[in-house]
């Protein structure tokens, strides 16, 4: 016990009857602070060095692969495992300070599943929420059940609050266990895949009113497995990978293609959503490139749909990849805007204007290989300068519109093999 | 209407049940006595403190003042003395220690079956049973004199000791709490008692202390119709002291298990979450598991192992007053005290008499593979 969370005592005698009033923490406490936090099960380990905080008015997202230890970090923050190194501190008091009591009314959460081998209301299930606020022989105040409703009414639970928790979907249970959450009226709240049983629609409504809630002044800590939800409603991200936190930061920072890439060994290509403007990922199969990756230089010559998934699956794969001539708004200028790779485009409905082609003509001449997509330098192939680009190409690699993905992959790497063979 | 409030209904009706029961239950017996005069020989009986009597007496050389309660009876009701001493000489003590031992079993049943999460648990899963069985059971077999005399200062050479019948309950007790104590010794690391360690170390002593039981069966030769009539259960040999004693021992157990019987509502959600909820869910789990212990072991010291009365109790209690405890857990005791005092009467009722133990398994067994084959068993 140090001098300072004494005072804290001291100054708050009657914390009984004001759960909610903390004028004695700082209000630049953060509400979650997990500092070189290190856990193992037995002699294998699970995370070392975990190191963020969560601030008040944030939701951040906890990503990474299955085992990364996820679920472990949020049982920390919990409580119910013990670090073997490192501490958690919620609003400035280390966890293993506080009661149980005192733990559950300043974090609450949301576990992924719930087993009840009884027949409780679901009301009665959210009522439970309320133990950390009341003595043990305490009835439910007009807080309590002020409390309690605004919970279920926020959760959408209401239409099915006097059934048996025994009778509800796996997706019903979910929002149950949130409304017990939200009934704790806690500053903080922890979530585990808060989503993963819910139908698209109650997905988006559950991470909508999270948002709220952060929006409100509370703080949120939400292990999520779908990286676009994740970019569409958190603040920051914490991902981690190899038992360590790989990167934090805004979703836009962290969510990278080479980061997803080590941490997930997935091959991911991260494009902005037209319909949000935030990140979403599309991971590719890692094991399809095959080892070694061997990066090249990859021009592409074509246009539309097919020359712009061309991009982002060779992009994906880690090669460095251009494309053009493009028509200015072609989906392939779009998706190597995403993959950050270099597209010269030319105004549409026009002639390509010499010097686009001659920047084109360069980028191909520098490529490792060209890749063709569809009819591009062919007979009725729209813009003429792609025959001026595929002459200027050492090796060309043609594909259909409707290539699959290894193919692609396959064809690219070997053509470097068939050259080599040929010298 | 608030779960306490509803608490309080249901435990009045029920009290009101079990108060009918036992009425109803000492008017029946080989003579045939009218309820109103049960009613009555138990009132007759009553005593309230009327005041406050001093009196002296000289013990050696000493004059001692000595300070006694003096009792009155408030109702002098007509009855046949017969009957009165039929009622409250035999009849009573049994079928309070029925109504006793009933209560205890479906108490510590109902939290066994929400700390276990299991409707299928009942208060011998952590050996309390065997335990007994295995203390009562190596009494009867090597009874050793439990009397000594006790030189006290000024009152002189006092006998101090027990009964047989009182020797093996203190064995029975005993052997329970230790059996329950290495249980709960087994399945703790570290200053946690995961549950499913618990229930598996209950299975290996409740096996071990089987083998312990039989063996002793073999070295029983005479002894061995008692050890048997024992084992079945039985009240018959019930005594005002006996229920005297358990009337002591039950009740604040019991309050114990009520004061955490919201802690237990939250347990069922599973320990994590409880936890997370704000229950200190180690110590509540050993506070839990004592007085579960305790009061098993203070029902089956005196009565014996009585099968199902803490399954199936609990379990008919809760289709009818729903999971939470703080209704759940009273309803069921009181039930379960009306359960057995009928059960028992049924075992005296006929022209031979049957240990309890039996009528318990006979009504109890059916029910459980009624339940076994209906919807009531979710997952074990």
């Amino acid at each position: 016990m140090t001098a300072e969370s004494s005072v804290v005592d001291d100054s708050e005698p009657s914390t009984v009857d004001e759960p909610e009033s903390r004028s004695a923490v700082d209000d630049e406490t953060p509400p979650i602070e997990v500092s070189d936090l290190s856990v193992s099960f037995g002699d294998v380990p699970v995370v070392s060095g975990v190191d963020f905080r969560v601030e008040r008015g944030s939701l951040t997202g906890l990503v990474g692969p299955n085992g990364a230890g996820k679920t472990t970090v949020l049982r920390a923050i919990k409580g119910t495992l013990s670090p073997d190194a490192g501490e958690v501190q919620l609003d400035g008091d280390p966890t293993d300070s506080l009661s149980a009591r005192e733990a559950g009314r300043r974090v609450a959460s949301v576990p992924q599943e719930t087993s009840l081998a009884f027949d409780f209301r679901v009301r009665q299930i959210v009522e439970m929420g309320r133990t950390p606020h009341l003595g043990r022989f305490d009835g439910h105040g007009p807080d309590d059940e002020r409390a309690v409703r605004e919970a279920i009414e926020a959760a959408g639970v209401a239409r099915f609050a006097d059934r048996a928790i025994t009778e509800v979907s796996g997706g019903e249970r979910q929002r149950v266990l949130l409304a017990r959450a939200l009934a704790q009226e806690t500053p903080s709240l922890l979530l585990d895949e808060p989503t993963a049983s819910l139908d698209v629609n109650h997905a988006v409504r559950t991470l909508e009113l999270v948002r709220d809630l952060v929006d409100d002044g509370r703080a949120a800590l939400a292990a999520i497995h779908d990286l676009d939800m994740a970019a569409r409603y958190c603040d920051r991200i914490v991902l981690l990978a190899n038992g360590g936190v790989r990167a934090v930061g805004p979703p836009a920072e962290v969510l990278t293609a080479d980061a997803l890439r080590d941490a997930f060994d997935a091959e991911a290509f991260v494009g902005e959503s037209p319909a949000t403007g935030t990140p979403t990922v599309t991971a590719f199969d890692g094991t399809a490139g095959k080892d070694p990756p061997n990066p090249r230089r990859v021009h592409v010559v074509g246009s539309g749909r097919p020359a712009g998934r061309a991009v982002a699956r060779l992009a994906a794969a880690g090669h460095a990849v251009s494309v053009g001539v493009v028509p200015e708004g072609d989906a392939a200028a779009g998706v190597a805007a995403d993959a950050d790779a270099r597209a010269v485009t030319a105004p549409p409905f026009a002639a390509v204007p010499p010097e686009r082609r001659d920047e084109a003509v360069a980028l191909a001449r520098e490529a490792d290989v060209t890749v063709a997509v569809g009819k591009a330098g062919r007979a009725g192939d729209e813009l003429g300068s792609n025959k001026a680009v595929l002459d200027a190409s050492d090796r060309i690699v043609r594909v259909d519109d409707t290539v699959r993905d290894d193919d692609l992959l396959d064809a690219v790497r070997e053509s470097d093999e068939a050259d080599a063979s040929g010298r | 209407m608030s779960a306490w409030g509803r608490s309080v209904g249901w435990s009045a009706a029920l009290a009101a049940v079990l108060a009918l029961v036992v009425v109803a239950s000492a008017a029946i017996g080989p003579i045939r006595i009218p309820p109103a005069e049960v009613v009555k020989a138990v009132l007759n009986a009553l005593v309230v403190p009327a005041g406050i009597e001093t009196t002296s007496h000289g013990i050696g050389p000493l004059t001692l003042p000595s300070v006694d309660l003096a009792y009155r009876s408030p109702f002098a009701f007509p009855v046949d003395r017969v009957h009165q001493q039929i009622v409250v000489g035999v009849r009573l003590p049994r079928i309070l220690m029925a109504a006793l031992v009933g209560f205890a079993l479906a108490a510590a049943g109902t939290v066994m079956q929400g700390f276990f999460r299991n409707p299928m648990a009942d208060p011998s899963i952590i050996g309390v049973s065997s335990g007994a069985a295995a203390g009562a059971v190596a009494f009867i077999v090597f009874p050793v004199a439990l009397s000594t005399k006790l030189a006290l200062p000024v009152v002189g050479a006092v006998d101090v000791g027990v009964s047989h019948g009182a020797g093996v309950s203190l064995f029975a007790f005993v052997g329970a709490l230790a059996a329950a104590f290495g249980v709960y010794a087994i399945a703790t690391r570290h200053g946690r008692t995961p549950v499913a360690t618990l229930l598996l170390a209950g299975v290996a002593i409740q096996t071990f202390l089987g083998a312990v039981i039989s063996y002793l069966q073999l070295q029983a030769g005479e002894s061995l119709r008692r050890i048997v009539a024992w084992l079945m259960g039985h009240l018959s040999g019930a005594a005002w002291s006996d229920v005297a004693v358990t009337a002591v021992v039950v009740p604040p157990l019991f309050a114990v298990l009520l004061v955490y019987a919201r802690d237990l509502n939250v347990m069922l959600l599973g320990e994590e979450e409880a936890q997370g909820l704000g229950i200190a869910v180690e110590r509540t789990k050993r506070i839990l598991l004592a007085a579960s212990a305790l009061i098993t072991a203070a029902g089956v010291a005196f009565a014996g192992v009585i099968g199902f009365v803490g399954l199936i109790v609990p379990h008919m209690l809760r289709l009818v007053v729903g999971p939470d405890h703080r209704v759940l857990l009273p309803s069921a005791a009181l039930a379960g005290g009306s359960f057995l005092v009928a059960a028992d009467t049924v075992a005296r009722a006929g022209s031979t008499e049957l240990p309890v133990g039996i009528v318990t398994a006979a009504v109890g067994a059916p029910f459980f593979v009624y339940l076994l084959v209906t919807r009531e068993v979710h997952e074990l």
